[in-house]
């Protein structure tokens, strides 16, 4: 309550649309202290690490030439959007990463400094937020090496304004890496009526099928705003062994990596014939 | 207060989750300040099998940057060069166990100070003419003989190794261990304690338990284990040959008391290890050195347990299994006879089996003895434990690079199903072929008679074994 008293504090002051909703917090405040139980309403999320973690992984290297023994993600910095409890921010530090976590819900913030607090390591390398994306832009502008936003774009107001301030935010030639639910018939029976209603693997009313984004959409609303999808890939939960896999099929949950546009493609975005360059020129005016 | 409180939540909490969590003290908050140091893993016990354990952690590229500690109640052993006397307590290394303490570059040192490897190995019954032999195909070695300090201070040479990320505690027994509940409230600790004798703590994200089959980690985190003492001990010697021979085969010869096994040493010294009654023990470590070595000779050699019943019936049946596949009977070779025993080299120790209903608890594992103790008369306990090392280190390793919380159950699990599958049957047959030596009735020694000889002429079966 206190964190939505907050917001509508800030409502009249920000001057950008907000891709928050307020609704979805108060989804969330309810269940803060549940985050670290491995086996609770959160053991989705906890073993979905066990294939997002090495994505990222995996990614950041194979596009880096030093390797820290011990420590992969050593001098990245990363901005883990929607942080929650800090689940993924965790095993990113771990792995040498500079992690700055944000989410808007306060008591989401509390429980994730708690649980880092008892490992110097981590407390150390992680930092915590309570904050929305938008918030964060000016005083973050091009500051991280990687923005992670792992099921969170199915829950924000406004996925395009979520995506330019992404970009905003993020390095040129940076990564964007995005997990999150298609919607097709597919996702509404297994995403919400047995996920959430038969077999309670999610907490019900986490999700609603109206919010959830097809791929093609999200790849439309990246390539124009400056991304160049490099992978997209279809994820898939077992449930009777609790594990995650990858799979052809985006139908259901699927894993996106962009990457924002270097600095000399972003001015030279709209390269056109001459006859065309006035109009291009104005219209690029705001964007670039 | 809100600890009390707390402490009341976590109460509740315990009700529905089962069999994994355990009744217990836990740890109170301290402040940053006055927190005992940290460490990823623990490892408490640092025998053969505990040190190998924080010795192949430390050299894997993903530990670089951790911290591991190692707790031995004892002090330091590690020699240049052995002593020119053998020492009584050796152990039958497995290629399997070779290639693990190869990874952490500990089979150099062993091979530098010294080591017996063997082709071959032969074992037979007293009560029939029934034998098996085993040998590799390509005149590779088998296995080998090594001394238990040769390992222990190949160990610690690779330790010393990787000092940065392993501290060696010598002289440190552990006392208390106080466990965190497995989705912590917000004011105790999330990490184990650790007690140390001299009063020091340490805080650790997994407990490893390589503390042997008295395992006090094991018993602190309430896990149950099956045990069985038998009514043998074993007596362990260093024997002189009567001549030097290439003495590259095990002997291993199954009497109506227990199993009598010669290991080779070098060309002119053997190992004995002799499991027999508690009482007949006694003698033997008390008899003359004289009738000591007679009583070997005369165990290996004579025929006095073997009926005519029983050899007719294996006689028929060897050359029924000639005729169905002319390789299958193997020749048999005589074992070498005895001279010398060492002075002051006879000991004996109880034999007992034990096996642990879990290995794994929320930031715990056993390994080793302390998770399981066979007979020695198949060669494997240390070899089993060995296994664990390579096992757990193997899932630690990739949990360390997917930036997991190492002590979680979910790759520890994986460990404890992994394993148990291998070690439970190869405990139990262990334990069977206990029992069924164990006798001089017709019918059961028909029974392992004919099933030796029929393992002997079965190649799949031998290969497995």
């Amino acid at each position: 309550q206190l964190s939505l008293f907050r917001f509508t504090v800030k409502r009249p002051f920000s001057t950008s649309h907000s891709s928050v909703d307020s609704k979805e917090i108060k989804k969330f405040q309810l269940l803060a202290h549940k985050w670290w139980d491995e086996e609770g309403e959160y053991a989705a999320l906890h073993s979905m690490n066990d294939i997002r973690v090495p994505f990222i992984r995996d990614t950041l290297l194979s596009m880096s030439s030093n390797y820290h023994l011990g420590n992969p993600l050593s001098g990245i910095k990363i901005l883990d959007v929607g942080c929650g409890g800090g689940l993924l921010s965790e095993p990113l530090g771990r792995l040498g990463a500079s992690v700055t976590g944000i989410d808007p819900v306060e008591d989401n913030i509390r429980t994730a400094d708690q649980h880092k607090s008892f490992d110097p390591v981590l407390a150390k390398r992680i930092q915590y937020k309570c904050s929305s994306l938008e918030e964060i832009v000016e005083e973050s502008m091009e500051t991280f090496d990687v923005i992670v936003a792992s099921e969170v774009v199915e829950h924000v107001a406004d996925l395009e304004t979520f995506i330019k301030c992404c970009s905003q935010v993020l390095k040129p030639e940076g990564s964007l890496f995005i997990t999150t639910i298609n919607k097709t018939q597919l996702s509404y029976v297994l995403g919400i009526v047995v996920a959430e209603k038969i077999m309670g693997i999610v907490p019900e009313g986490t999700h609603e099928w109206e919010k959830f984004v097809p791929p093609e959409e999200l790849e439309r609303l990246l390539e124009s705003n400056g991304f160049a999808v490099k992978t997209m890939s279809g994820m898939l939960y077992n449930p009777l062994s609790g594990s995650w896999s990858w799979m052809e099929s985006t139908g259901l949950n699927y894993a996106v990596h962009a990457v924002k546009a270097g600095a000399w493609a972003q001015s030279h975005a709209t390269d056109t014939p001459p006859e065309t360059d006035i109009q291009q020129h104005s219209a690029t005016a705001g964007t670039a | 207060s809100s600890a009390a409180m707390a402490a009341l939540r976590g109460r509740a909490l315990l009700a529905p989750l089962g069999a994994r969590l355990r009744a217990g003290p836990r740890a109170p908050l301290r402040s940053a300040a006055s927190a005992p140091p940290l460490y990823d893993v623990v490892v408490s016990g640092g025998g053969m099998v505990g040190s190998a354990m924080a010795a192949v952690l430390g050299h894997d590229i993903h530990f670089h940057d951790k911290k591991i500690a190692l707790l031995e109640a004892g002090p330091r052993k590690e020699y240049d060069h052995m002593p020119d006397s053998y020492s009584n307590r050796v152990s039958s290394i497995s290629p399997g166990s070779a290639t693990l303490l190869s990874s952490c570059g500990a089979w150099d040192h062993v091979c530098s100070l010294r080591l017996k490897p063997f082709r071959r190995m032969q074992v037979w019954d007293a009560c029939s003419e029934a034998m098996i032999v085993f040998e590799k195909d390509d005149l590779d070695d088998m296995g080998y003989i090594v001394e238990n300090d040769v390992i222990m201070s190949a160990l610690t040479k690779q330790l010393d190794a990787v000092a940065d990320r392993v501290e060696v505690f010598y002289r440190s027994k552990a006392v208390g261990y106080t466990w965190p509940l497995p989705s912590h409230s917000c004011d105790t600790s999330p990490w184990v304690q650790v007690e140390l004798a001299d009063g020091r703590r340490l805080q650790t994200k997994l407990l490893i338990g390589a503390d042997g089959h008295n395992s006090m980690v094991r018993k602190e985190a309430d896990i149950k284990n099956i045990e069985h003492q038998y009514d043998q001990s074993a007596v362990v010697a260093t024997l002189h040959l009567s001549e030097a021979t290439d003495n590259n085969v095990a002997w291993q010869r199954f009497l109506p008391t227990g199993p009598i096994a010669l290991l080779p040493l070098s060309d002119t010294a053997s190992s004995l290890v002799w499991s027999t009654s508690h009482e007949h023990a006694s003698e033997l470590v008390s008899m003359d050195e004289e009738s000591f070595v007679d009583s070997i000779n005369s165990a290996f050699w004579s025929n006095t347990n073997h009926s005519d019943f029983i050899d007719t019936a294996g006689a028929m049946f060897r050359s029924a299994i000639s005729l169905l596949k002319p390789s299958g009977t193997a020749v048999r070779q005589l074992p070498p006879s005895v001279a010398e025993v060492d002075p002051e080299s006879r000991a004996m120790f109880p034999l007992g089996m034990g096996h642990a209903t879990e290995y794994v608890q929320h930031r715990v594992a056993l390994i080793g003895d302390a998770a399981h103790r066979v007979h020695p008369l198949a060669g494997q306990g240390v070899n089993l434990g060995f296994g664990d090392v390579a096992c757990l280190a193997h899932h630690l390793s990739a949990a360390a690079f997917n930036g997991s919380d190492l002590g979680s159950l979910k790759h520890l699990l994986k460990f404890e199903t992994e394993r148990q599958r291998h070690n439970v049957s190869l405990i139990a047959a262990t334990d069977m072929l206990k029992r069924l030596y164990s006798t001089t009735l017709a019918p059961l020694v028909l029974l392992r008679t004919w099933g030796l000889q029929a393992t002997n002429a079965l190649p799949p079966v031998k290969v497995s074994i």
